[in-house]
């Protein structure tokens, strides 16, 4: 028994959730999965989802599966979103919300870091995985395998983060973690190291990805695509991968040191033993400000495709862009400090850090006015993207100007950590991120299915964003200066619950936005045959848009000669027909299942060291190692289309 | 089967690729180091530094894995000539190298624990430990990957596939000689001496 005991490491029973909140998110989470395991079996697709996505090796499909974890994810983020409103509308003075202050707490650090690694995350490395292979005019990314194994690390995270829910809790510390609240000391409990190793092993596969694309940038543009010939997209995936490779290695030790004192009792960020809290803040903002921009940038890049599409017209200032984002990849990393004005850096230093702030807004500045100029005089078609577009100029512009005040040290003690903050981090990252992902889904989305999505429901979707989002929000800036701290879970004044029930009604508007969008896809995926798309469907610039819909497994049968930026434009308007007339073999990797097995090996190791089974996590790493030992000794990695049967697949579509 | 040309192309990629790799465990290692910076004070009235560094015994640690560097160099270029017996003995002697390097840090490490110096001890020794284990984990998985590469060769003999992978080993190799002359620099002489 004893023995038996220790094998389980340090799971219990009294671990199972005991709250009919978390009793009842226990239960419907496995029935869901269960009912789409049932749903797969019933009809008999498991074979079609094994080929076709989960053993894929080509970007595109990785992509989808991506943009398909990040879209669930949006909607598990969005329930917590609910839970807190809730809350906070109900538990004023004598009343008591329904949720106990530690679930509220978990489930503000669940919605924060969900949104973040997993949907963020998620929705960005879809939308490059789908439309920078094919903008680059190639075949592939630089190293397929190791893409695959980059996403499939992506979801072990995602599956421990969410596996917290039915066993053990989750992190009750915020989205960050700050010590020394998250130390050993105060949160014993599996919570904390379910965020640790969720986010480790997630970041890691970020980390992968961002080294994969770099090198695809670098090394597999078509010929004739110099760098200053690239589309913008591209540019800022480039910059982005700068900031990750820069700037996520800094997470993975950051959390490995908070790991090691909270399984081995070391004193890194304890208040005791000579240990240094403020280090880790600091450790974690100089990798936490640069995420910001490796999210918000690739948005930047899709919306600067959006608007030259949209506008029939060159984006207005590339090169200026090109300056605004290599400019932006510096600054982001020496602008940290603004995060923790009031932690006694002294005024010298806050004013070095203020003043870095506030010079990062004339980059982005800069950004706007080009998309603006572009459109100006351009026959502007507002379909769906540009819809997005639209919402996202006036709420990302917004929230920057909230934030330039930020920067401000003197402002920002005044309303540091109050919802104020809150307000202004939602305007810039749903007005940036989230809207401008959407806006990526609905363009490219034809590229991937070979159909358009239905756009009078896209554009209901992006109009309940905006008015959701301003219903949600505004208040919350209002209670910020009325001195309402973040995270809080009860409050006394009932001056403040009108503005919290407005911000909660927001949220529901936003629900609705969000069920539009899934509406829309299983709508037009029902109508897909009417809505089928050919090859261009938007009159499109660069080069995705040159290939037929959905894009062949290999892309391009003829690797494209580039001359132009906006190459396919450019052959359009001046009719330079394509005509092709020889084939040569081309090579494709093989579909591979070691990135699932990597994954699911990483999961395992992850959950071992949550619960202290360490002979489960050993086995685990040595068989990542010997995975990936086997795996460098196999020959044959890809199969071989013959200039023939390119021929015939070519003449089918 | 691909052609020349596209296996040089993949080829450049995977070293570009690994480069790169590299440069982030330059930054995981950066941060490490920072974190030691800092924490170097935080000895909690325990020992410090001058306490219980022997820079003399870090040299020697020092010598053996600059001389596992040369020897790892020796035999790449061996293996570029084409002389499968001295790349193989060479390799052999890098990994024995390494293994002794190895053996010589958990001997101090075991040696600190049993004075009472564990990495739990103080927020000092906590970076200490963490930051030298670090290297040393990096090390072993060096190690594992020799002994892959030594079974490649002597199965396969010098292929340009395996070359390639040698060519990354000692890439790798020689990489962390160089984060050790750092921890050595850092750790030991200033943290040894002041």
């Amino acid at each position: 028994m004893e023995l038996f005991a220790n094998l389980l490491g340090r799971m219990s029973l009294e671990y199972f959730p005991k709250e009919p909140a978390t009793i009842g998110a226990a239960i419907g989470m496995p029935l869901a999965v269960f009912g789409v395991v049932g749903l797969l079996t019933y009809f008999k697709k498991w074979r079609w989802l094994w080929d076709n996505y989960l053993t894929s090796l080509d970007a595109k499909k990785i992509g989808v599966m991506y943009i398909a974890v990040g879209l669930i994810m949006l909607i598990r983020g969005l329930a917590d979103t609910l839970m807190l409103r809730l809350q906070t509308a109900v538990a004023v003075g004598d009343q008591a919300g329904p949720f106990s202050t530690d679930t509220f707490q978990q489930v503000f650090t669940a919605h924060g870091t969900i949104m973040i690694f997993f949907v963020a995350m998620g929705l960005m490395f879809g939308l490059i995985n789908v439309a920078l292979p094919l903008m680059l005019g190639t075949r592939d990314v630089a190293f397929p395998l190791l893409n695959s194994i980059s996403f499939w690390l992506f979801a072990a995270g995602m599956i421990l983060i969410n596996f917290s829910l039915i066993y053990g809790g989750f992190s009750n510390g915020g989205w960050l973690g700050y010590p020394p609240l998250t130390e050993l000391q105060y949160n014993p409990g599996p919570g904390v190291d379910y965020w640790i190793w969720s986010l480790q092993i997630a970041g890691v596969g970020s980390l992968l990805s961002g080294i994969n694309f770099f090198v695809t940038i670098i090394k597999n543009r078509a010929p004739g695509m110099t760098f200053m010939k690239m589309p913008i997209f591209a540019w800022s995936v480039l910059v982005t991968t700068v900031l990750i490779m820069l700037a996520f290695p800094i997470l993975t030790a950051t959390l490995a040191m908070l790991s090691l004192d909270r399984t081995l009792g070391m004193h890194f960020f304890t208040s005791l033993a000579g240990g240094n809290p403020m280090m880790y803040i600091n450790l974690i903002w100089a990798w936490g400000h640069p995420e910001v921009y490796i999210l918000v940038l690739p948005a930047f890049g899709i919306f600067s495709e959006i608007v030259a599409t949209f506008s029939r017209k060159a984006l207005f200032g590339y090169k200026s862009m090109v300056i605004a984002l290599c400019a932006i990849m510096v600054l982001s990393f020496i602008v940290w400090q603004h995060h923790f004005f009031t932690m006694g850096a002294g005024a010298n230093v806050n004013a070095f850090f203020g003043i870095m702030t506030m010079i990062i807004a004339i980059p982005t500045g800069v950004k706007i006015f080009n998309w603006l100029f572009t459109m100006y005089r351009g026959k502007i078609l507002f379909a769906s993207p540009m819809w997005w577009f639209m919402t996202f100029v006036v709420t990302f512009t917004l929230g920057g100007v909230t934030g330039v005040l930020m920067a401000v040290p003197a402002i920002d003690y005044q309303v540091h950590n109050t919802l104020f903050l809150v307000a202004h981090f939602h305007n810039v990252i749903i007005g940036g991120v989230v809207f401008g992902y959407l806006a990526g889904v609905a363009y490219w989305f034809p590229k991937m299915f070979g159909f358009t999505l239905i756009e009078r429901l896209g554009k209901l979707s992006a109009a309940l964003w905006q008015l959701g989002f301003i219903l949600a929000f505004m208040p919350l800036y209002a209670l910020g200066l009325m001195g309402a701290v973040r995270r809080l879970d009860h409050y006394t004044d009932p001056a403040w619950t009108p503005f919290f029930i407005v911000s909660g009604i927001g949220v529901v508007i936003i629900c609705g936005g969000v069920f539009v969008l899934v509406l829309q896809i299983a709508l037009s995926i029902w109508k897909r045959k009417s809505l089928k798309a050919g090859g261009d469907p938007w009159n499109g610039r660069t080069l995705e848009w040159s290939v037929p819909s959905p894009a062949p497994s290999y892309n391009f049968a003829v690797i494209p000669h580039v001359s132009e930026r906006d190459e396919w434009w450019h052959r359009k308007q001046h009719k330079l027909a394509h005509a092709i007339d020889h084939y040569q073999d081309i090579m494709l990797p093989k579909n591979s299942s070691i990135g699932l097995i990597i994954g699911g090996l990483a999961g395992i190791a992850g959950f071992g060291i949550i619960w202290h089974i360490w002979w489960l996590s050993a086995i685990a790493v040595v068989a990542i190692i010997s995975t990936v030992i086997i795996r460098s000794n196999v020959e044959e990695t890809e199969f071989t289309i013959t200039a023939a049967e390119l021929k015939n697949a070519e003449a089918k579509l | 089967m691909s052609t020349l040309h596209e296996t040089q192309l993949a080829n450049q990629k995977t070293e570009l690729g690994f480069w790169l790799y590299l440069m982030t465990d330059l930054m995981l290692f950066a941060s490490l180091f920072a974190a030691f910076m800092v924490l170097r004070v935080g000895t909690n009235g325990g020992s410090s530094g001058v306490d219980i560094f022997n820079p003399q015994y870090a040299l020697l640690e020092t010598f053996v894995l600059l001389a596992s560097s040369l020897s790892c160099g020796i035999a790449l270029i061996s293996a570029r000539f084409g002389k499968l017996k001295p790349a193989v003995i060479y390799l052999v002697i890098t990994m024995l190298l390494g293994a002794s390097f190895l053996f010589l840090e958990i001997r101090e490490f075991a040696l600190l624990v049993l004075e009472g110096n564990s990495a739990a001890s103080s927020a000092f020794l906590s970076a200490f430990f963490t930051l030298v284990a670090t290297h040393g984990l990096h090390i072993l998985i060096g190690l594992v990957w020799a002994g892959a590469l030594l079974y490649s060769i002597t199965k396969k003999g010098l292929q340009p596939r395996v070359l390639h992978k040698f060519g990354l080993f000692a890439l790798f190799w020689h990489f962390l000689d160089i984060v050790w002359i750092f921890i050595f620099s850092v750790v030991y002489l200033i943290g040894g001496l002041s």
